[in-house]
């Protein structure tokens, strides 16, 4: 045998790692006492959660959750812990929290916005999750019509009568269709514009006429707090991922015009603030629309936030498109797949995976947003805590509101960040 | 791949045309890559065609499913001439199977997706029969177990007979290969190979851009020489092989196999 000559003849079973290598020792040694410089770290961060807690943790313990003013709270927590001692007065928000999260919204019809939002979480129930039966998505698409019933009230019918506009185009674009496909889609876009702007009233109010079925009619200005943030940006939400996918596809196409439109738009909204938007849907939208029409404030606040977060998600579903290799696209034509059901089944469910951390990123922006709409004299959150703070009784208090109007906030944007992370993970069939 | 063991039974050329390119040129911009391409291919033809990189061999079999356009000429495939008709380039396409360099499985669907995909929404095939239809194709390349994993977890020998599976589901009549095993490690060239000898023996007809010179003396009935977008010279394989008869076809021959 030369040297470089070697056999193993016994093949080596795997041992248990030694000790030091798991456990809770390991981790901390591993993770906060690694380096002379990682040890100085730990300290300093030890001592700075040690004096927040000091700070924070006793003017909780001292909360006091039952008061009519915070002079009543004040004199509550020096009877409790002594002359001088400070506390937090969370009285307040068991006093005002419903003005907080429903505006001025009646009292008594707070059952309205409640089942709303029972029922769009059945709602989102199948866009959310694989489980929930295929079946409810006929709901999901109602539901925006329902949506608006329940929260503004007034006769049934014109919800009805607004869904119908999209039926009539469907049937208008399959008659239509066999025979001349552009006409098809021509009139699926002109009878449903048509219907809406000269029917649709008429029909709903001969149809209330008949058979009367309405709810207490609500006007916008009775909308705020939570609940105005919620329908603004959940609409805007839902709206601007459709509007956005067609806005990045367009900017793609080898149409001129549809390319040229795309981009102007994109670049159009995406270059002017959100507040002058705000403006211009509360002020100068009347100057363009035809005398004696009421367009609902909500309503054109809704257009605009949708707008401007379509034109953002069109450039953040673009990037998810160019990353995809051309190999894909190349693969579905030779399939024989048409451009749509390339796009359907092939391009857009791995574009959008690709894009879901920023689209999310871009819904929670377009949530906090909402609160923009105090400028122009909605009420939102910020806007109902300033009033409650203007009253006698709770002049002087800011820490509790603000801590209970971010950790609403907070729930939201961190349940739809949590929801991107488990569906990224779903989606993941890369293997990395 | 000894030429002895293939079935040569089924493998044969009739007299029925299936592809017809005449007086077909194309530019990218300014640069002219097909230079007046004329040939024709008969049903249960096997065809290899070779050439150096830019010599526009893949861009040829890529102008029969109009994945790229011509410019001036004919293209006739299964008699339906490709023109901008979208329709017509539908029908092509449904006719006309491909496998690419580099698979370009859906990574975001399974394997079994992957095949059923084009049969339920190109033909319309109800789901439990596209499923019947997947599963006798990947029974079919020795693959059926690796139904329910998705692409990325395969190799890339895997990956390339998932996509020859994923054209046959489609029961094309044509089947196109552009330089189907560049990408594999040369274990695994052998089994996508082996695919494709079996799909030769059933009598398909096919057209691959390769440079597996083996595989080309054990199927194919022609090999095609391209260089700069124009046809050289063309033979049957012992022919070409043994006996080139261009001094660019010779030296091309001793550097791809001279060593």
């Amino acid at each position: 045998m030369t040297e470089l000559s070697y056999v193993r003849t016994e093949m080596l079973s795997p041992q248990k790692p030694p000790a030091s290598e798991t456990g809770i020792v390991h981790w901390v040694r591993e993770n906060l006492l690694s380096s002379w410089g990682n040890i100085a770290l730990t300290v300093v961060a030890a001592y700075a959660i040690y004096i927040i807690v000091a700070a924070i943790g006793p003017w909780l313990y001292r909360s006091v959750w039952n008061a009519e003013s915070l002079q009543d709270c004040r004199a509550i927590i020096e009877a409790r812990f002594g002359e001088g001692k400070t506390g937090a007065c969370f009285a307040v928000i068991s006093q005002r929290w419903q003005q907080i999260v429903f505006g001025f919204y009646p009292r008594e019809l707070y059952w309205r916005p409640m089942l709303t939002l029972v029922l769009m979480l059945v709602a989102l129930g199948p866009i959310l999750f694989s489980w929930v039966p295929r079946q409810v998505l006929w709901f999901s698409i109602t539901f925006p019509a329902v949506a608006f019933w329940l929260l503004w009230g007034g006769t049934v019918w014109l919800p009805v009568m607004i869904l119908l506009g999209f039926v009539l185009g469907y049937v208008a674009f399959r008659l239509v269709s066999q025979f001349n496909g552009l006409a098809g889609a021509v009139l699926a876009a002109l009878v449903p514009v048509l219907w809406w702007m000269f029917l649709c009233g008429a029909a709903a109010d001969a149809a209330q006429s008949v058979v009367p079925i309405a709810l207490i009619k609500l006007g916008s200005d009775q909308f705020g707090g939570f609940l105005l943030s919620t329908v603004i940006g959940i609409s805007g939400i839902v709206f601007s991922l459709p509007l956005g996918i067609l806005l990045a596809l367009g900017r793609q196409s080898d149409l001129l015009i549809v390319k040229t439109f795309c981009v102007a738009f994109i670049e159009g909204f995406r270059g002017v603030p959100l507040i002058t938007l705000l403006f211009t849907a509360s002020l100068l939208l009347n100057y363009f629309l035809p005398p004696g029409t009421t367009f609902d404030v909500i309503l054109r606040v809704i257009i605009m936030v949708t707008i401007f977060s379509a034109a953002y998600m069109a450039e953040v579903i673009r990037g998810g498109l160019a990353a995809l290799p051309l190999g894909q696209y190349e693969a579905a034509d030779a399939l024989g797949l048409d451009y749509w059901k390339a796009q359907r089944l092939i391009i857009m469910p791995q574009a959008l995976k690709i894009s879901i951390p920023s689209i999310v990123g871009n819904f929670i922006g377009l949530f906090k947003d909402t609160t923009l709409v105090s400028f122009i004299s909605l009420s939102d959150p910020l806007q109902v805590v300033s009033s409650i703070r203007a009253n006698q009784e709770w002049n002087g208090i800011y820490w509790e509101l603000f801590m209970f109007v971010g950790l609403l906030f907070f729930i939201f944007c961190f349940s739809m960040s949590r929801y991107s992370r488990y569906l990224e993970n779903k989606l993941k069939t890369d293997h990395r | 791949m000894a030429e002895s063991a293939i079935d040569r039974s089924r493998m044969q050329v009739t007299d029925e045309v299936a592809i017809q390119i005449s007086g077909m040129n194309k530019w990218f911009g300014t640069f002219h890559v097909l230079r007046d391409i004329n040939m024709s291919v008969m049903k249960g033809e096997r065809i290899v065609i070779c050439g150096p990189s830019g010599s526009g061999k893949s861009t040829l079999i890529r102008c029969v499913n109009r994945l790229e356009e011509h410019q001036q000429g004919q293209i006739i495939v299964d008699g339906t001439e490709l023109t901008s008709d979208l329709k017509n380039i539908d029908i092509v396409r449904s006719e006309v199977g491909m496998v690419f360099q580099h698979f370009n499985l859906f990574p975001h669907l399974s394997i079994l997706d992957n095949l059923t995909l084009a049969p339920i929404w190109v033909r319309k095939v109800p789901k439990k029969e596209a499923d019947e239809i997947a599963m006798y194709f990947l029974e079919k390349v020795k693959i059926p177990e690796q139904a329910h994993k998705f692409p990325g977890q395969l190799s890339g020998g895997q990956q390339q007979r998932v996509a020859i599976a994923r054209s046959l589901c489609m029961k094309p009549r044509i089947m196109l290969f552009d330089e189907p095993t560049s990408a594999l490690d040369p274990e695994m060239i052998k089994e996508v190979l082996d695919t494709m000898i079996q799909l030769a023996e059933e009598g398909m007809t096919m057209i691959c851009v390769t440079h597996e010179m083996g595989f080309a003396q054990a199927v194919a009935n022609r090999v095609i020489f391209m260089d700069q977008g124009q046809i050289v010279e063309q033979n049957e394989p012992r022919e070409f092989f043994s006996n080139p008869k261009s001094d660019r076809t010779k030296l091309f021959l001793s550097q791809i196999l001279g060593h």
